[in-house]
């Protein structure tokens, strides 16, 4: 099949980057169409949406490059399979990723399905990762560029899904994305990168998630020592590693963060950088995600949050959708968040993490 | 392959109505100007305006030009709940955005009843009488439905209202390509209508307001428009308008006739290509320029975008500022929500040919196939 006659359906989201997706596809001679997700009623005080104005941009950058562009409508899903995913971890006292939900289940899902129905040969977004395609082998790898690599929000994509995915952005860096943009003065050109969580926005993350979710204050105590050192505002204000906005401080250096009961409705903390209290040294994972068949026991490398440097792992796979991860160690790993592994540069896959160990001491991250 | 079938939405302006505008865009004149220059547009101002109260059978001096249809509701609901206080007014829950969000704006300075309809779309004219009260202001109706061209039953309410102190209004802006239109006959005291629904271009409406009817005006300036309406007067969209009434009113026979023929060929189209639907309201009480269907299988959101990309253009609910279809809150008012999201409007016009509605129906037919052999049914 050529380049010309094989439909890409880009998810637009009125940024750069996948405003640059959108145009290199039509360099490659790929029939285009851009389609915009609208995932989130997002109406502020002074009814302006944020969407509107991404939507607008859209519309630019479609115009410019000359393809057809359409708007979707994904607010129930998003609701029900991502913003509701969100919303329980938090009650569980975890620490959710919703991105890497977004991903799973609405980009790669209901937007894919959409696509798919509309005769789409494959999705394409702005996404700094790589996939290839060899026949009936499908492999992901990083994006080439290091600090900008979004494979750890990926790592729920089956294989089936990323046969039908193309990331046109992933062997390039975003400074060279940028410069594209200029190079084809693209309305985006110069437009911000967005940050945080789609559904927050610009908002106070506190505020929006008392208006979801009731806080019940309780205290705070020294995991060491036992010292109750005060008051906190709710335990899913917390996440485990924190250090900013504890409100305590004094000889010793600054708290951080080491756990949350969930019974007595108490919020852990330690002191100083010596402290151990969030070394682990091993993890059980469930929402396993293998891209590819793998062994029972492997050795890889691991993310257990985005941008961190790789850890050197062996995995164990446990059946019943959970695996056991053992590291040297490393620090804060908090349950709700995602370990994903890779050989080199190739994505094996991602789970996301349960509970937490030291050696054979579970960490009281949860209880 | 391109075919229109949003009609309802706005219509391309007639080339004889675009030629006469040409020919006439040199009376550039004021009519408010009292040198020869501006008598003249005078002149060919008020001819505009008694060729559109001949075809209502008004009076001239019972007709205004406005901006829009759109601006011309706002007046009528505007000016008489700026006339009184806190009145009382009946209207329904299935009239156009711009008499339904006004009366929204406005709702803490009136009194509103809203009348339901049921699944054929129509009123309850009982309801009506029931909700009338000594001190109702105004009763406010749209003729035919713009999203699902079902037609009210006016003169029954018209009977009604004549033994009571309430005005009138109807909005007949989907209603006069289709519809005899004498404002006597149906005794209203306001009557809408819009340019560019009848082949004129957008940016002129009408409205009438019957002689010695009290009504606060809304822009304010110069005394155009016996002081109804201030701003200098667009004569020459005017003069569109009037010749699309003229227009309008001398072709609805034959073309009403024609656009029944074409939305039952449409139906019958769908039905041999076994396409599963269901008609939005009761057929026998709508017009032959619009048809709104409920298909079960698909949400219009998607049927919409793969429609346009088969050069199908069509509609369904209203769309918001990202682009997103908002459903129709008539058929939810008809029906409920989902049958509204699952709902399109295809609007005809006297010009579409029989192949060009067999196109259309082969378009729904093969993505209706597509998705069924995919497994996405």
């Amino acid at each position: 099949m050529s380049n010309n006659d094989t439909t890409v359906v880009v998810g637009m989201s009125g940024g750069v980057d996948s405003s640059v997706t959108a145009k290199l596809l039509l360099e490659q001679g790929y029939n285009v169409i851009g389609i915009f997700m609208k995932n989130w009623d997002d109406t502020d005080e002074f009814g302006v949406c944020t969407a509107t104005e991404d939507y607008e941009d859209v519309r630019l950058v479609a115009e410019e490059i000359g393809i057809p562009y359409y708007s979707v409508n994904f607010e129930k899903e998003y609701y029900d399979r991502v913003f509701q995913y969100f919303l329980d971890e938090y009650k569980k006292g975890r620490t959710p990723n919703p991105d890497v939900m977004c991903n799973k289940e609405i980009k790669f899902k209901a937007f894919l399905d959409h696509a798919m129905k509309l005769g789409a040969d494959y999705v394409a977004t702005g996404h700094y990762a790589r996939v290839e395609h060899d026949g009936e082998n499908v492999r992901m790898l990083r994006g080439v560029d290091n600090n900008k690599d979004q494979t750890y929000f990926l790592n729920q994509l089956s294989k089936e899904q990323l046969s039908k995915v193309m990331f046109p952005l992933g062997h390039l860096e975003k400074k060279e994305v940028r410069e594209l943009a200029h190079q084809y003065d693209l309305a985006t050109k110069d437009k911000k990168d967005s940050t945080g969580i789609c559904f927050i926005g610009e908002r106070d993350f506190k505020q929006f998630l008392s208006n979801y979710l009731p806080a019940n204050p309780g205290r705070m105590i020294n995991l060491e020592t036992g010292e109750d050192k005060g008051r906190h505002d709710g335990l899913m204000y917390y996440t485990i590693g924190q250090r900013q906005g504890l409100g305590i401080g004094g000889d010793g250096g600054p708290y951080f963060v080491a756990g949350k009961n969930l019974e007595t409705n108490e919020l852990y903390v330690v002191q100083g950088d010596g402290s151990n209290a969030l070394t682990s040294t091993r993890l059980l994972a469930s929402e396993v995600n293998f891209i590819n068949p793998v062994e029972d026991t492997f050795e890889a490398t691991a993310k257990f949050r985005y941008r961190q440097k790789d850890v050197p792992v062996t995995v164990r796979v446990m059946g019943d959708d959970q695996i056991e991860v053992t590291y040297d160690s490393a620090n804060a790993v908090t349950p709700g968040q995602a370990v994903v592994l890779y050989d080199g540069d190739t994505v094996i896959g991602g789970a996301t993490i349960d509970s937490v160990y030291r050696n054979d001491e579970r960490l009281e991250y949860l209880a | 392959m391109s075919i229109y079938v949003d009609y309802a939405a706005t219509t391309p302006i007639d080339e004889s109505i675009l030629q006469e505008m040409l020919n006439n865009a040199d009376k550039f004149g004021n009519p408010s100007s009292i040198h020869r220059i501006g008598k003249e547009a005078k002149a060919f101002y008020e001819q505009s305006r008694q060729r559109v109260a001949k075809h209502l059978n008004a009076r001239a001096d019972e007709i205004v030009f406005t901006g829009s249809a759109t601006e011309a509701n706002n007046f009528v609901i505007r000016g008489i709940s700026g006339f009184y206080e806190k009145p009382h007014i009946i209207t329904t829950n299935v009239e156009h955005a711009s008499v339904k969000e006004t009366f929204d704006d406005i709702k803490e300075n009136v009194d509103i009843t809203y009348l339901n309809v049921n699944e054929t779309g129509l009123i309850d004219v009982d309801e009506l009488k029931a909700a009338l009260r000594p001190e109702t202001k105004l009763v406010s109706i749209i003729m035919v439905n713009n999203e699902t061209g079902t037609i009210q039953p006016v003169e029954a309410i018209a009977n009604v209202l004549n033994e009571t102190d309430a005005l009138f209004h109807i909005d007949a802006v989907q209603a006069f390509k289709q519809l005899p239109i004498d404002v006597k006959a149906l005794s209203c005291d306001f009557l809408t209508l819009s340019g560019h629904k009848l082949n004129a271009p957008k940016g002129i409406g009408v409205l009438y307001v019957k002689n010695n009817t009290h009504i606060k005006r809304m822009i304010t300036g110069g005394s155009q428009e016996r002081e109804r309406r201030a701003g200098t007067e667009n004569t020459l969209y005017a003069y569109a308008m009037s010749l699309a009434v003229e227009k309008a009113a001398e072709n609805r026979e034959r073309n009403t006739e024609q656009l029944n023929l074409l939305k039952d060929s449409f139906i019958k189209s769908l039905e041999d290509d076994k396409v599963p639907f269901e008609i939005n309201g009761d057929i026998s009480n709508q017009t032959g320029h619009i048809l709104n269907l409920y298909f079960p299988w698909s949400e219009s959101e998607y049927l919409l975008t793969a429609l346009d990309m088969k050069g199908v253009y069509a509609s369904g609910g209203s769309a918001c500022n990202a682009g997103t279809v908002v459903p129709s809150h008539v058929i939810t008012a008809m029906y409920d929500k989902d049958r509204s999201k699952h709902s399109l409007r295809f609007s005809f016009s006297e010009q579409l040919s029989p192949s060009d509605i067999k196109t259309v129906s082969s378009a729904l037919s093969k993505i209706y196939n597509n998705l069924n052999e995919n497994g996405f049914i």
